[in-house]
């Protein structure tokens, strides 16, 4: 069955628009990922411009952020306090990145940027979570398991606005959460994704905040951001799509559960070493794109002559 | 200038028809429908334009979409990556071109003619809109041809004009479902012995009608509250999701 996207402006079968969102998140439930990381590409390899495919994505992660972030509430592992710093970071972040995204637009390299940070990120992400949890797995065959510090001082200690987070037990500097909800808030503008997957490491490694609680209120902050996101490029951009977030959205959430449910039965190091693996091939993917010939490199645009 | 003076060929056959109401038109033609709707299903639509001519002669008819400006790059290679590097803006572009003829076109036509009524996609009249080298220009519009090709939207091939007997006419344009939006215009030529012996125009409308529309209207009107409806769509679907599956 063909549905029609208004804002994409193409005839897409609805089913491959349901499986996509499935799939994705399948792979979201099943890791705990937004999976933006997949959809944006997903959704640019089937005909969606990329601008309207990163918009789009900012609207899903709305729904996939809220009923997350619901269920992780009623577990009560959200840290609010937490939650509003990262915020106020956040929305200066996504702001910043609507603008840059528009100007980008304009020069027409807006699918390359998308593109880099996709490469960028991911790959970086990728390597870390590889090396990581295959260290982990080797320790696990090893040893037994392994004592960590409880606390460590870093510079992060040294900074100045210091505020209390009782929820995940820490004495720090406002400015650290703040600074990473800014930045996080840029590429959740630019690549259309919630972030999670940049958020989560550095709330844990960075900040020192108990993995417990970080995802949850991770998801807290990224509703708020992917908001603003979704809101700011309607009214920049022009580039939400009703019809194809709510296709996602019915997909991804039903993929989500089963996801989830799957999860559960599998162990954490393994999890996170495929995890790795998949980012690693969709940064690979997306580099090779990058470097090879295109196949036609003309593009064009057209405009309808103003007013 | 090709269509001013084509418009202005056809005031004056009209006026030739008024002052002589007992001759019959050496021209008649009309498209099955002058509405192409985009529903939510548009999967392409198919027009039949048909006609008759007052004696022997050859039928040229051309589909023009709305006319804007194009913006074409080029990728090169920099830093082992490929970037935009080039772009030239593109003045009068139509957004749909495609045409048919009852016989080949150059045993109907010479270069002249086909350039003086904009006839085939070497005669579309595109220009650069600020100055530049005629070979960037030539480049650039090379490639803008080959994409609207791909695209479907330019017909590098003439569609066969059949006629049935000497005097009626017929044709199919085929539109694809990526056809864009807006008013298009129809010119059917009638060639007698190497001139245009008679032409007529007609409208048709590309259009988006029902929700697509609606939504596309709603999305660049009333942007903010567009947004916002956006948002609060997707906070219902994520609570409903949750209270959903958790009776599960």
């Amino acid at each position: 069955m063909q549905v029609y996207l208004p804002i994409a402006e193409l005839s897409v079968n609805l089913f491959l628009l349901l499986g996509i969102g499935g799939g994705v998140g399948l792979l979201s439930g099943l890791f705990g990922i937004g999976g933006g990381f997949l959809m944006t590409p997903l959704l640019i390899f089937i005909g969606v411009p990329p601008a309207v495919a990163v918009a789009t994505q900012a609207n899903q992660v709305v729904a996939s952020s809220v009923s997350g972030v619901l269920a992780h509430w009623s577990r009560d592992n959200v840290d609010f306090r937490m939650g509003l710093v990262l915020l106020a970071g956040g929305f200066a972040g996504s702001t910043v990145g609507v603008g840059l995204f528009s100007l980008l637009r304009h020069f027409g390299q807006v699918d390359l940027v998308i593109n880099l940070f996709y490469v960028v990120f991911l790959g970086f992400i990728g390597i870390a979570m590889f090396a990581e949890s295959a260290r982990a797995l080797w320790r696990r065959r090893r040893r037994g398991p392994v004592m960590r510090k409880l606390h460590e001082h870093t510079w992060v200690h040294g900074l100045p606005l210091k505020m209390r987070f009782r929820k995940s037990r820490l004495y720090i500097s406002a400015l650290v959460p703040a600074g990473i909800g800014f930045f996080v808030g840029i590429l959740s503008a630019i690549m259309g994704v919630g972030g999670a997957f940049i958020m989560v490491p550095a709330m844990i490694y960075l900040v020192g905040m108990p993995t417990s609680v970080v995802v949850g209120t991770s998801l807290f902050q990224i509703i708020f951001v992917a908001a603003n996101v979704t809101f700011l490029q309607a009214v920049q951009n022009q580039t939400v799509d009703l019809v194809l977030a709510l296709a996602l959205t019915v997909g991804g959430v039903i993929g989500a559960q089963i996801g989830g449910r799957l999860g559960a039965r599998l162990p954490g190091e393994q999890m996170r070493f495929l995890l790795a693996a998949l980012i690693l091939a969709v940064a690979g993917a997306l580099a090779y794109q990058l470097g090879v010939r295109p196949v036609d490199p003309y593009s064009a645009v057209w405009l309808a002559p103003e007013g | 200038m090709g269509r001013c003076s084509l418009s202005l060929l056809a005031l004056l056959l009209a006026l030739g028809t008024l002052r002589g109401e007992a001759r019959a038109e050496p021209l008649v033609a009309d498209l099955s429908n002058h509405l192409i709707a985009i529903t939510a299903g548009f999967t392409g639509a198919d027009l039949l334009l048909f006609g008759a001519t007052d004696g022997p002669g050859d039928v040229i008819a051309l589909v023009r979409g709305p006319t804007g400006y194009s913006v074409v790059r080029r990728k090169d290679r920099l830093f082992g990556i490929w970037i935009n590097n080039l772009s030239l803006d593109l003045d009068d572009v139509p957004n749909f071109y495609a045409l048919a003829a009852s016989r080949p076109l150059d045993q109907l036509l010479t270069g002249d003619m086909a350039e003086h009524y904009g006839i085939g996609l070497d005669h579309l009249g595109i220009r650069a809109a600020a100055d530049s080298p005629p070979a960037r220009v030539r480049e650039m519009l090379d490639a803008l041809t080959r994409i609207k090709i791909r695209e479907g939207l330019f017909r590098p091939e003439a569609g066969k004009i059949t006629f049935l007997g000497q005097r009626l006419f017929r044709v199919d344009f085929h539109f694809p479902s990526n056809v864009p939006t807006g008013s298009y215009l129809v010119e059917i030529l009638l060639v007698r012995d190497g001139q245009i012996a008679s032409a007529q125009t007609t409208p048709l409308i590309v259009s988006k009608i029902g929700v697509g529309a609606d939504i596309f209207q709603f999305a660049h009107r009333h942007a903010a509250a567009y947004g916002v409806a956006a948002i609060l769509i997707a906070l219902l679907a994520g609570w409903m999701a949750h209270f959903a599956f958790r009776r599960v």
